[in-house]
């Protein structure tokens, strides 16, 4: 059904390749944008800020979010910060750095012209969110500060305090807002998308369900913009919100859109660890902490039971400064995340649970004294006190790495188009320019590039050639879609069996984490592979989903997204599988250098996996299409961070 | 742990609520309080029982969607922390827990522990924002900024959105919410053109959307999981003011 994939890459230079293709992109007449309506599904900073510019533009725009207002987006969580290759800091940045870093940062398992490109519009991202009133961190002089984040030897990271996430959502939430008194966009809060309408082969709809009165209803459209976020609640423990899900890209992927690299998944090495089993999610500590933390275990395995100060200086293993002197501390997040699994591996790990490493401030607070340290993370040592009841001025936090971003998602050509004409996807739900590892302080960057200043370029290529083409929700393939959703919620009420929904979210995740985590092989995955059907045939037999459908119901919702979680992660281990090799954050156990690094096979696997999917009405194995990447400007080299 | 609870139950906006009694058995003191609700969940539905609505996402206190009234305290006995970040170690073994849902007037209760903040986001629409089109800023270092202008601004910018300063207010006011925005806005010069309009819209839609006046108790303050202080109420009526004059004299 789908020959080569067409990435649409632009030739030239790679510096000339996004210039060249804004000149050649298509355009829409002013007066005939109003004839467009546009869908985004997510108001994060990917749909947030695309819903918002394109409504500047004057096009319709409706916007679908699942929480109660778009300011709620998970992007609001992000802490750290947001690059730029401003080179504000004299350090010697520059957009080629940006760029070579974040494709070297991924493990050469992303596209170059997408890269370059991300790198190039982050400057104008900086700007934009000035100009919002984002209030950046700023120096005496009344300029913008930066500061260094993991994987980078310079100074590029904007951040406003601890919540970098949160100002950038909410300025461009309040450019969406601008927008909706303008006419420009209407706003559908609480409001899920269930599934996507195709017309003659273009995305031309969706089917949603009104997460307050339970009404099912079809929305037709142009284009259809998914911006809805990454899947690492497939794990059922990660940093993701509670309602984070893949239901919006999987239910695409099942018509017809390629999902690609499902397996690249990362395992953020700073987040709180877990205590027990009432545990519903975990709480990331900022990657910045990295820049004053020193991270360590005892060298001993009999002093781990001890109270960490009680530990001599000697007898302590600051095992990233030990094993990568030149990055130390500030290793990318993949090789931090692996090296705090060896060394509990070991038996080393601290905390009751035996899963956890120090991040110590004390050199730092006698360097530069507690007050600084309380100016630069104090909401942070505020969030670890409130979890944890320790206060890590005085006592180190104790940190393991658990689920936070998904670079794998939907695949999308140079216009972040799928392959299913009109259906584009930007921010996390693509897969397109992090590859196999995400730096840190690049989801944010990346989210807003598209929204801002990409798809309001590259969105015109498809739409020129469509106007007056759009469907009313009359169509036959509406009423047939709507059917099918009706059908699913019903099927999921009416199992009324035993097991409640956290069970089986639960036994996937602990599955996953356990065989598709931090380290794979080929068998635990294979067990995997023989145990998610299992699970998933017991979901639709033994599930009880309390309460009806026409109602306020968040059982009902849960519901939905767990079923689909039960079918993804199949997806994900057969990538897993397929992918015979290790690369960024994908570690399988049969393929690591002599000491233990990650061991990539650029001859067969530079190459970007998107799976089809195959089956009608049942699962069969996806069919495999590769999208070869091509490297031009960079040489592919073993990651070294020593 | 354990601990008895007494819960606002309220299946739709039209018909009447009361509190219900239920258990919670067996709590690890480590569990966070919405977990505690989950576990509480889960076992009402494996009787057969429909499951407490409550609203929640992040969990880790900066997307303002969780929303409880906890023994009469919006967000609970721990200031500053929103609802998600509450843990049952903060409680007494066998203590008696009582969990209403936000109560103001322009809040509609949705269902159980639910209900309708869109109020707030019409507050933003009416002018909590500053119209620079993407494409057209200039470079950002252009216009410099006070460090202490932009601290000041970042205090007010970090407000969350949750209400719970309208919750707690005897007046059910949501100046200490409108407040942070507009000063977040006016101290910054990329605030300047609009400071006049914005002010002026933003305390009118919250007037229409029918929030009381400041009752000066400070209640908002209190509880605010983003310790915003109501320094900015007083920063409210200023610019108010101001752009009263300035709109009178037909600036």
């Amino acid at each position: 059904m789908i020959g080569t994939l067409d990435t649409r890459i632009p030739p030239g230079p790679l510096e000339q390749k996004w210039r060249n293709h804004k000149n050649n992109s298509r355009l829409v007449a002013p007066n005939n944008r109003r004839k467009f309506e546009i869908i985004v599904v997510g108001s994060g900073l990917a749909g947030g800020s695309a819903a918002a510019t394109l409504g500047e533009l004057g096009y319709n725009v409706k916007c679908f979010c699942y929480q109660d207002s778009a300011r709620r987006a998970h992007s609001i969580a992000a802490q750290g910060g947001i690059n730029a290759a401003k080179n504000y800091q004299n350090d010697g940045d520059s957009v080629f750095r940006l760029f070579y870093d974040t494709i070297k940062g991924g493990d050469f398992r992303s596209r170059e012209a997408n890269v370059y490109r991300l790198a190039e519009v982050s400057n104008l991202i900086i700007d934009q969110c000035v100009e919002q009133g984002v209030p950046f961190a700023r120096e005496y002089s009344g300029l913008l500060a930066n500061r260094s984040f993991g994987g980078a030897q310079v100074s590029r990271t904007f951040y406003a305090r601890g919540q970098t996430g949160q100002q950038l959502l909410l300025g461009a939430y309040q450019a969406l807002s601008r927008q909706i008194t303008a006419g420009r966009v209407a706003m559908f809060p609480q409001t899920e998308m269930l599934d996507l309408v195709l017309v003659d082969g273009h995305a031309k709809g969706i089917i949603t369900r009104d997460l307050c009165s339970g009404v099912i209803r079809s929305f037709a459209g142009d284009a259809v913009i998914l911006a809805t976020g990454g899947y690492g609640n497939v794990f059922f423990l990660s940093t993701n919100a509670r309602g984070c899900n893949v239901t919006a890209t999987y239910r695409a992927y099942k018509r017809g859109a390629l999902f690609g690299n499902p397996c690249f998944t990362q395992i953020h090495p700073t987040c709180i660890p877990v205590t027990g089993q009432h545990q519903s999610k975990l709480t990331l500590m900022s990657e910045s902490l990295r820049n004053d933390g020193r991270v360590w275990v005892p060298k001993r395995m009999e002093d781990c039971p001890k109270s960490p100060n009680e530990i001599p200086e000697p007898d302590r293993d600051y095992y990233l400064e030990r094993k990568y002197p030149s990055f130390g501390n500030l290793a990318p997040r993949d090789i931090a995340s692996r090296a705090a699994k060896e060394v509990c591996d070991e038996g080393r790990g601290v905390g009751p649970s035996g899963r956890g490493v120090y991040l110590d401030f004390a050199d730092a607070i006698a360097r530069l004294g507690e007050e600084m340290i309380r100016e630069r993370y104090e909401n942070l040592f505020d969030i670890y006190e409130k979890i944890t009841a320790e206060n890590a001025y005085t006592v180190p936090m104790r940190i393991y790495p658990a689920v936070h971003y998904t670079m794998g998602g939907l695949w999308v050509d140079y216009n972040l188009m799928s392959n299913v004409p009109g259906l584009h996807v930007i921010g996390e739900a693509n897969f397109s320019d992090h590859g196999a590892n995400r730096l840190g302080a690049s989801a944010l960057m990346q989210g807003l590039a598209d929204g801002y200043f990409i798809l309001p370029y590259t969105l015109p290529n498809y739409l020129a050639g469509q106007i007056g083409k759009r469907p009313s929700t009359d169509h036959p393939e509406f009423k047939r879609v709507e059917s099918e959703v009706r059908a699913r919620v019903q099927r999921m009420l009416d199992v009324n069996g035993n097991r409640t929904l956290t069970s089986f979210h639960r036994e996937l995740g602990l599955l996953l984490w356990d065989k598709c985590g931090m380290a794979r092989n080929a068998a635990g995955l294979g067990e995997a592979l023989g145990k998610i059907p299992e699970l998933r045939e017991e979901f639709w037999r033994n599930v009880r989903v309390p309460g009806e459908g026409e109602t306020y119901n968040q059982s009902l919702e849960r519901a939905g997204r767990v079923a689909d979680f039960l079918e993804f992660a199949e997806l994900m281990c057969v990538d897993a599988l397929e992918r015979d090799e290790s690369c960024g954050g994908h570690f399988r156990e049969e393929h690591q250098t002599r000491d233990g690094e990650a061991q990539r096979d650029d001859e067969n696997f530079a190459t970007v996996f998107a799976w089809e999917f195959q089956g009608n009405g049942k699962i069969e194995r996806p069919k495999l299409h590769r999208e070869p990447l091509h490297f031009e400007s960079v040489q592919l080299s073993q990651r070294s961070y020593k | 742990m354990n601990f008895r609870l007494r819960i606002w139950r309220q299946s739709d906006p039209a018909s009447a609520g009361k509190l219900v009694d239920y258990e919670a058995r067996d709590i690890s003191p480590d569990t966070s309080f919405l977990e505690m609700l989950d576990i509480v969940n889960d076992e009402l539905t494996e009787r057969g029982e429909t499951p407490i609505a409550f609203d929640s996402d992040c969990r880790e206190g900066i997307c303002g969607t969780c929303a409880l009234t906890i023994n009469g305290q919006a967000h609970g006995p721990r200031h500053p922390s929103a609802a998600c970040q509450i843990y049952m170690r903060q409680f007494r073994d066998r203590e008696t827990i009582t969990i209403e849902p936000f109560r103001a007037k322009s809040f509609p209760l949705v269902c159980d522990l639910v209900t309708d903040r869109s109020a707030l986001d019409r507050i933003v629409q009416a002018g909590g924002f500053i119209g620079a089109r993407a494409g057209s800023a200039p470079e950002a270092n252009s216009i410099p900024v006070a460090k202490h202008h932009a601290d000041l601004a970042m205090e007010a910018a970090a407000c969350i959105g949750c209400g719970a300063c309208a919750a707690a207010c005897p007046n059910a006011s949501a100046m200490l919410f409108t407040a942070a925005k507009v000063s977040h806005l006016a101290f910054l010069p990329q605030g300047g053109p609009e400071r006049t309009s914005r002010v002026l819209k933003m305390v009118r839609q919250m007037d229409a959307e029918g929030f009381g006046n400041c009752a000066n108790t400070y209640e908002c303050e209190a509880v605010c999981p983003a310790e915003i202080s109501a320094s900015f109420i007083a920063k409210l009526n200023r610019e108010y003011a101001m752009a009263s004059f300035r709109a009178s004299s037909g600036e």
